[in-house]
């Protein structure tokens, strides 16, 4: 019944739309209206989102639920509205509008002040990070891409924490740098081709040396996105003042935008760039996951020590996709492993959307009822609120990458792939399964277990029913992948070896 | 003597002037109203003001209705080559009455607050829009000169107009001053072409140029009239009178400069490098190259260190006007409808701007510092967006219409092979874009300093909102205006 529906534009402009909505219902005297429509909005977009799962048709590696309109002609260059997912943004949209519900549930009645622009912020957000998944068109990618800034640079400013003035203006101009070159490289492909069509942007010819600022440009957009050492340092400091919706969003759904980035344009466009600066990625990456990891150990504030914790499972994500030429072995042409190492990737991506949201949750629900997310400031909170113990600890092993949980299954892909690449690789991004047992456990302990710390954690009172359905939820879906990743790696599949059959031809023009 | 006579009243009145003359229909009209404008309000007093007020509103709106009818692709050269009708010519005058109608409709309440509600403001804006549409249709030296004088002397009239206000009076001298020594500098520069090519119409002298593109006389010329051009548009190093004019002029005047005349100034950049001097433009891309990235960087990263709204807007138009020298500097079609799109698009952000300027202030406050924007959420979260979208359209940011200017800008400029610009302008429109976040998080993120609802006139509220609109639905389809300016280029 789908098959004649704008699928995807019902999905993005539903919650916009929806938005604009609950905008319309005013100031604070209409808080609780404004909270149920932005609920109604939120389960209607993920409703919407659901049939590009079912009706995903897992044997087709290219583009699907697409729409392809005419949007303009500026000057002598077309631009199409042009939607589509394959298998690696769909899984990225359903996450984007689950996550959401869950945001909106999560700022119930903890956000007091202007609670409808509250609400209202996080629906157009959805709409707009569900666009930059499903754009064809690079200049349509670069808008939704763009303006997702401007919702996000309130939330901080406007419900942030103490420093939220500097964390969101650095938020904005880091990503804001990084992205305006894109568009200059979008700008030189589309001056080649006539239109900012991706797809064809996938088969332009270009030169090395092409290939290689493009690939700089975009590395600028997405490393700083993603984000990768050492263009990391905005994350922890819009983590930390950042509402805890906030952080959920930024955490579990912006941090895919540029690690999707990676491989809807820089593999793809820039295959020969990408191979002649793998090494580079490659150890930006190990970087990242070894040491981030060690900072992340040091850290003293909760919701610092999970955004390095973010950082450091990102690199993962960036080494599962660039030890590609590493592997790839042109005698025998077996791609099995690079694909193992892509797919590690994407699952890595979708997993960490949930473990790192229920984490930041997690420390939301802490930080509602004493306003402190230094650890020290708490202990033994587990003798007060034990059901809510159980959940954190859950999480706090599904970051560690606990097997059984869906933290492990991209951890162990990319690992896998990476000793086939080169067993030192796999040596050091292995590292983490120490490294990040050891921070995170450590931070449960400290926070969780002994005795009761002080008058406050005394008092607490254990979760209420909603911040019950919310972490079981995100339990659910994390122990879920952890046994079964089935369901996703047969989305991705088709997909990923369409991309890495595309990627290991090179383009530069004879 | 053959030239002189040419210009003689008698030579002028045969038949084919005459018959020539509905060409300039929007002209006469103009020039009849602003007289009848002025005379009737010599009638009235300060109750009935009003009558002068609609009456050129309605001179505007007719002027609209009227250009638009006899809309022409075609381009006729009229008056013995001192007058030119053309499809850009008619678009750009278009916008110039839409601008200073709206600029008319914020400015009304301004000026009763301040006991500047007379007919001098509107029949030296009338007047003003005279001389920008002479300048837009000017097609020979002389004629672009006439423009600009009438432009320039009601405007420096205009900012005077608060008699008693010293900054004021200041600024107007400054203006005065500077504005006479660059129409001095012009006309330097016009005499020496005219000495090296015999002629002043520019078809004539175009044909001149390229027979002989090193003609040292040539391009010393070509300096001199680009250094009038630059004044009048604000580049860098000839910007040093915009940020104090800006802020010395009462705002209902500052906002005049800053719109309109663009229109009129690129309109005159276009007839003077393309029209006339097109065969010297390596010469003029060069110059225009280095005033663009002076432009872009002195406008940028000054512009942060402003405390006072107007001058801050002062610098944000150098910095804009970098991105329109940009564009003009390509020397190719693309080019020149990119930065006619933008100038069309930067008077219309520029125009909300100081609205909402306007739409703060009251009696005794002029609320012309950032800090007067302290938490404009908690006190009227609907302009507070308002505002924001001016912000974010002029720092560049999608889906607003400035996004699609500054790409349109990029898109030139990298197809005429020179992305090192490109990507030099962006770098400084990301610097660019701190000082208009500023605004954001004073509007947002701060506390009011004080919580008294904002009472601003009504029919105010409704255009700063259509602005505010616009700015957004421009930025979904800008292909409306866009689509516009490539017809008639």
């Amino acid at each position: 019944m789908f098959e004649t529906w704008p699928l995807l534009s019902l999905v993005i402009w539903t919650p916009i739309v929806g938005g604009i909505l609950v905008l319309a219902t005013g100031g604070d005297k209409n808080a609780s209206e404004a909270r149920v429509l932005a609920l109604l909005v939120a389960i209607i977009t993920f409703a919407l989102s659901i049939p590009l799962y079912t009706e995903f048709n897992v044997a087709k590696g290219s583009m699907q639920f697409i729409e392809h309109a005419e949007w303009m002609t500026l000057g002598d260059l077309r631009l199409y509205y042009h939607l589509g997912v394959d298998g690696i943004s769909m899984p990225l949209i359903v996450l984007t509008t689950f996550i959401t519900v869950i945001v909106v549930i999560a700022g119930w009645e903890v956000i007091k002040y202007k609670a409808a622009q509250y609400m209202a912020a996080f629906l157009i957000m959805e709409g707009l990070m569900v666009g930059v998944f499903s754009a064809l068109d690079a200049a349509l990618f670069y808008v939704f891409w763009e303006a997702l800034l401007i919702p996000m640079f309130l939330v901080i400013g406007v419900w942030g924490g103490p420093k939220r003035v500097y964390a969101t203006i650095k938020f904005f101009l880091y990503t804001f740098l990084g992205s305006v070159f894109m568009l200059v490289a979008f700008i030189y492909m589309a001056n080649k081709t006539g239109n900012f069509e991706i797809l064809q942007l996938h088969s332009l010819k270009l030169t090395m040396q092409e290939q290689m600022f493009i690939f700089i440009a975009f590395l600028l957009a997405f490393a700083v996105k993603v984000p990768m050492w050492p263009v990391h340092t905005w994350l922890p400091d819009a983590h930390v003042e950042a509402p805890t919706g906030g952080s959920v969003v930024l955490a579990a759904i912006m941090l895919k935008l540029g690690a999707y980035g990676f491989l809807r344009f820089s593999l793809p466009i820039t295959p020969d760039a990408s191979q002649e600066l793998a090494w580079l990625m490659i150890t930006l990456s190990l970087i990242a996951v070894v040491y981030i990891g060690f900072v992340a150990l040091v850290q003293q504030d909760m919701k610092k020590l999970i955004a390095y914790s973010s950082i450091s499972h990102m690199g993962f994500v960036t080494l599962g996709f660039f030890i590609v030429w590493a592997i790839y072995d042109k005698t025998t042409e077996n791609t099995d492993m690079i694909i193992t190492g892509i797919n590690g990737g994407v699952v890595q991506m979708i997993s960490h959307g949930f473990i790192s949201g229920a984490m930041f949750l997690v420390v939301g629900v802490m930080y509602d009822r004493i306003h402190s997310r230094q650890i020290a400031d708490y202990g033994g909170v587990a003798n007060t609120m034990p059901t809510f113990a159980a959940f954190a600890v859950l999480f706090a092993m599904a970051n560690a990458g606990l097997p059984g949980t869906s933290g492990f299954v991209g951890e162990f892909l990319v690992i896998m792939a990476a000793f086939k690449a080169n067993p030192w690789f796999a040596f050091l991004a292995a590292t983490t399964l120490i490294v990040g047992a050891a921070y995170t456990l450590w931070m449960v302990k400290r926070v969780f277990f002994g005795e009761v710390a002080n008058e406050k954690v005394k008092a607490l009172k254990d979760i209420n029913s909603r911040e019950f359905f919310f972490l079981s939820v995100l339990a659910v879906m994390v122990l879920f992948f952890g046994l079964y990743p089935a369901p996703l790696l047969e989305v991705m599949d088709e997909s990923v070896e369409n991309l890495v059959r595309h990627i290991l031809q090179p383009k530069i023009p004879l | 003597m053959e030239f002189i006579a040419a210009y003689l009243p008698s030579a002028m009145m045969n038949d084919q002037t005459i018959s020539q003359l509905p060409l300039a229909l929007p002209e006469i009209v103009m020039l009849c109203m602003a007289s009848i404008v002025l005379i009737v309000d010599l009638f009235l007093n300060d109750k009935t003001r009003g009558g002068t007020y609609i009456l050129s509103q309605f001179t505007l709106l007719a002027l609209v209705v009227i250009t638009v009818m006899s809309f022409t692709q075609q381009k006729s050269i009229a008056f013995h080559g001192t007058f030119v009708r053309d499809g850009m010519g008619d678009l750009l005058k278009i916008f110039v009455y839409i601008v200073t109608f709206t600029v008319f409709l914020y400015s009304k309440s301004y000026l009763k607050a301040r006991n500047m509600y007379k007919g001098e403001y509107y029949v030296l804006g009338l007047f003003a829009v005279l001389g920008m549409m002479v300048m837009i249709s000017a097609q020979n030296f002389l004629t672009i000169y006439l423009g600009l004088e009438l432009l320039s002397l009601c405007m420096y009239a205009l900012v005077a107009l608060q008699r008693d206000s010293i900054i004021a009076s200041e600024s107007a001298m400054k203006y005065f001053v500077l504005g006479a020594i660059a129409s001095g500098m012009l006309l330097y520069g016009m005499s020496m072409i005219y000495g090296a090519t015999g002629s002043l119409e520019l078809a004539t002298i175009n044909a001149e140029v390229m027979k002989n593109t090193d003609n040292i006389v040539l391009i010393f010329g070509l300096v001199f009239v680009l250094v009038g051009v630059a004044f009048k548009l604000g580049a860098v190093p000839f910007h040093m009178w915009l940020p104090d004019v800006y802020q010395g002029s009462p705002t209902a005047v500052a906002i005049f400069i800053g719109s309109a005349p663009k229109i009129a100034a690129f309109a005159m950049t276009m007839r003077l490098l393309v029209d006339g001097l097109h065969g010297l433009h390596v010469q003029w891309q060069d110059m225009l190259i280095i005033m663009a990235v002076a432009s872009l960087a002195i406008g940028n990263i000054v512009a942060i260190a402003q405390t006072n709204i107007k001058r801050m807007l002062a610098y944000s138009t150098i910095s804009h006007v970098g991105f329109i020298m940009l564009g003009i500097m390509t020397a190719e079609k693309g080019g020149y409808t990119a930065s006619m799109f933008y100038t069309i698009v930067y008077t219309l952000m520029a125009l909300g701007a100081f609205g909402m300027i306007m739409y703060m202030s009251r009696m005794g406050f002029e609320s012309d510092k950032l800090d007067d924007f302290r938490g404009l959420n908690q006190r009227s979260p609907w302009f507070a967006f308002i505002m924001l979208i001016f912000m974010f359209s002029m720092a560049g940011v999608p889906p607003f219409v400035g996004f699609w200017a500054k790409l349109s800008i990029l898109k030139a400029v990298v197809a005429a092979d020179m992305t090192w610009l490109a990507v030099t302008a962006v770098v400084f429109s990301i610097i660019g874009a701190f000082y208009y976040l500023r605004i954001i998080k004073l509007m947002y993120f701060d506390t009011p300093q004080e919580t008294s609802a904002i009472e601003g006139a009504s029919d105010l509220r409704i255009m700063l909102s259509l602005n505010g609109i616009a700015i957004l639905g421009l930025g979904f389809y800008p292909e409306i205006i866009m689509g516009l300016v490539t017809s008639v280029m």
